[in-house]
């Protein structure tokens, strides 16, 4: 008897043998068939990986790329069977990697990939027009609460990790220089875009997602261009909710 | 046991949905009269494979394709996944709701491709329990689609027409036959495919499916089948089709093609040829 | 300036620049250019006609591999952090053994 557990074995080991019991139509057993099924779930993953990850793949180079991803994937399959989730850790997997510990950036590229795809499906929202604040009373505007759009999502980092990923994608951009960058991912409709942030706006921006009022998330953060913030927040429709 | 007929799919030729032929659909479907969907790409909470699936749901009837429930799977079926599939059900009301004679994950684990099981006693009234629990919580008929085969299991004691045919009768589900698989299956395991459809309880058939596969070879130089998607349907297939077609009647028709997905008009084509074989039949 | 003063004036100023959010009545048809739409898709089909892929070996040992050919990632140069930790980007070849396919 072949049990599932017997059959999932082989699939993501390539050490293991074929388990048993499994054969073409006279009764022998063909391991070439067998690995129709180990080829199905490893290439799926791998291309799964490859098209989620466009970057790191351009950063590695291909070969590079596909290799870690079939370890990756053996070593952590799917455990979820919505593949719009799939690679969550594989951030973590190249931090822990130490092959890659002299490409110390990797992992915040991998987690804005991932982030663009996790605004991609995230849950619809009500864009707040500038309108909406203005129209308060000014006594109200100190204490306005901001609510951001599920699918805004910060990502902080000491790499410039805006440039390398542009400069991935388009390696006809500027090389990228040292600098620490903070990104805001903002989907305005459907497409999520990422936004290079000025310097400190993370401070604002983690403010208002800590539920902290307008005044509050000004005091928060002193040497940003909130002007600027908010234009941005506004202009994308990354304001869900108004309260006072 | 539900109100809701097998199907309420037209008769008339389908197409796998590609988010990329989105604005040619909209604009001129052609003969295509309906679309199915693999349901877990509409998992999310929002964003554009949602608005686009209620635009395309708004003007076309959909089916709903299942690729992860995993009702092969000798573990008990993923209840959250389940619910999930509830809600996009509830959310476009469906006139077909279909899955796959095979299983997908492993306790946790998905390994994202359809993995093949022996048939058996043990296996079938797992299968009908499985069928059991899907229809009472989606509140509908299933179909069931019979696999693409690339191996046999020694301790099988069924044939896969029979064994589909107790399902169907057993839990009160239909069938989805796939046309392709049947003609992969029966290259790779030696079968003859024509038999295979005149075994086939066809009038549990809701929806014929049809597509592409790539030629390979195994060990032993025998030629072995892949069933991938990735190009035009082969014409032995097409003329399977039509061996089908006469003995079960018009059908729903569905092309799918889901690797290397051409542009809006290749598929177009393959959905004419599909309409002309359906044609031949509804005279 | 008392703290709403300040803040309805920064409200002001930004209402100045803020020019107007459009929406596309087409929004929904095409992706714009992030390649998202396709991550992380299910279907049903199987992979191509090859059945090598699966079994081959990717060179492991504890936690290193083999790194092969390179990517743009050589064209990254960052000076050093201020823990002294390289921000060098280069892609070295640590072995030249390719992974078995």
């Amino acid at each position: 008897m072949t049990t599932q557990t017997d059959f999932r074995a082989g699939l993501l080991n390539p050490d293991a043998p074929m388990p048993e019991g499994l054969t073409n139509a006279h009764g022998v057993p063909s391991p070439k068939r067998y690995g129709v099924y180990r080829n199905n779930v490893t290439v799926s993953l791998v291309d799964a990986l490859q098209t989620g990850f466009p970057a790191i793949h351009s950063l590695l180079g291909d070969q590079n790329f596909r290799a870690l991803a079939t370890h990756y994937a053996r070593a952590n399959p799917p455990q979820s069977p919505l593949m719009m989730l799939y690679g969550a850790d594989f951030a973590q997997f190249l931090a822990q990697t130490q092959a890659l510990a002299h490409l110390p950036y990797l992992p915040d590229i991998a987690a804005l990939e991932y982030g663009l795809r996790s605004s991609y499906h995230a849950a619809n929202h009500d864009p707040q027009p500038f309108s909406a604040l203005l129209s308060l009373a000014p006594e109200q505007i100190d204490d306005a609460k901001l609510a951001l759009a599920p699918s805004a999502i910060l990502m902080q980092s000491v790499w410039p990790i805006h440039d390398i990923y542009t400069f991935a994608l388009d390696p006809t951009t500027p090389q990228p220089q040292a600098a620490a960058q903070d990104i805001l991912i903002l989907r305005k409709e459907f497409d999520p875009k990422p936004h290079l942030l000025p310097a400190n706006a993370a401070k604002f921006i983690r403010a208002l997602g800590a539920g902290k009022t307008l005044s509050q998330a000004i005091e928060n953060a002193p040497d940003t261009d909130v002007g600027a913030i908010l234009t941005l927040l506004f202009t994308e429709g990354a304001i869900a909710r108004i309260t006072v | 046991m539900f109100d809701t007929p097998m199907c309420s799919l037209p008769l008339a030729p389908g197409l796998g949905y590609k988010p990329q032929h989105f604005a040619d659909i909209m604009q001129d479907a052609g003969r295509t009269r309906w679309f199915e969907i693999h349901a877990e790409n509409y998992m999310g909470q929002g964003g554009r494979p949602l608005a686009q699936l209620d635009a395309l749901a708004s003007r076309f009837p959909i089916s709903v394709h299942g690729v992860g429930l995993s009702i092969g799977g000798e573990g008990p079926l993923d209840a959250e996944h389940l619910a999930r599939m509830k809600t996009l059900c509830d959310r476009i009301n469906p006139a077909s709701f279909s899955e796959h004679l095979a299983w997908s994950s492993h306790g946790a684990e998905y390994l994202n491709d359809l993995l093949p099981l022996p048939y058996t006693n043990a296996s079938l009234s797992r299968i009908c329990d499985h069928i059991d629990q899907v229809q009472a919580t989606l509140g509908r008929k299933m179909l069931l689609e019979n696999p693409s085969s690339y191996l046999a299991f020694s301790e099988s004691t069924w044939s896969e027409p029979d064994f589909l045919r107790e399902v169907a009768k057993r839990a009160g589900c239909g069938l989805l036959l796939d046309v392709n698989n049947v003609f992969v299956s029966a290259t790779n395991l030696e079968f003859s495919p024509q038999d295979y459809i005149a075994a086939f309880p066809l009038e549990e058939v809701g929806e014929i499916h049809l597509g592409g596969h790539d030629e390979d070879e195994d060990d032993h130089g025998k030629p072995l089948l892949i069933d991938s998607h990735g190009r035009e349907i082969a014409d032995p297939v097409w003329a399977l089709l039509d061996i089908t077609l006469a003995y079960s009647g018009p059908r729903p028709l569905l092309v799918e093609w889901d690797t290397d997905v051409p542009d809006w008009p290749v598929l177009a084509a393959e959905a004419d040829r599909a309409a002309q074989a359906l044609t031949r039949v509804l005279v | 300036m008392s703290k709403t003063l300040k803040t309805v004036a920064l409200i002001g100023a930004v209402a100045a620049s803020m020019t107007a959010a459009t929406t596309s009545a087409h929004a929904m048809e095409k992706e714009k250019c992030y390649g998202v739409s396709l991550a992380g898709e299910n279907d049903c089909a199987a992979g191509p006609g090859t059945t090598c892929a699966g079994t081959s070996k990717v060179d492991y040992q504890g936690n290193a591999f083999s790194l092969v050919d390179a990517g743009t990632c050589t064209s990254i140069e960052l000076p050093a952090m201020a823990d002294g930790k390289a921000r060098m980007g280069s892609l070295e070849a640590l072995d030249r053994d390719l992974p078995t396919t």
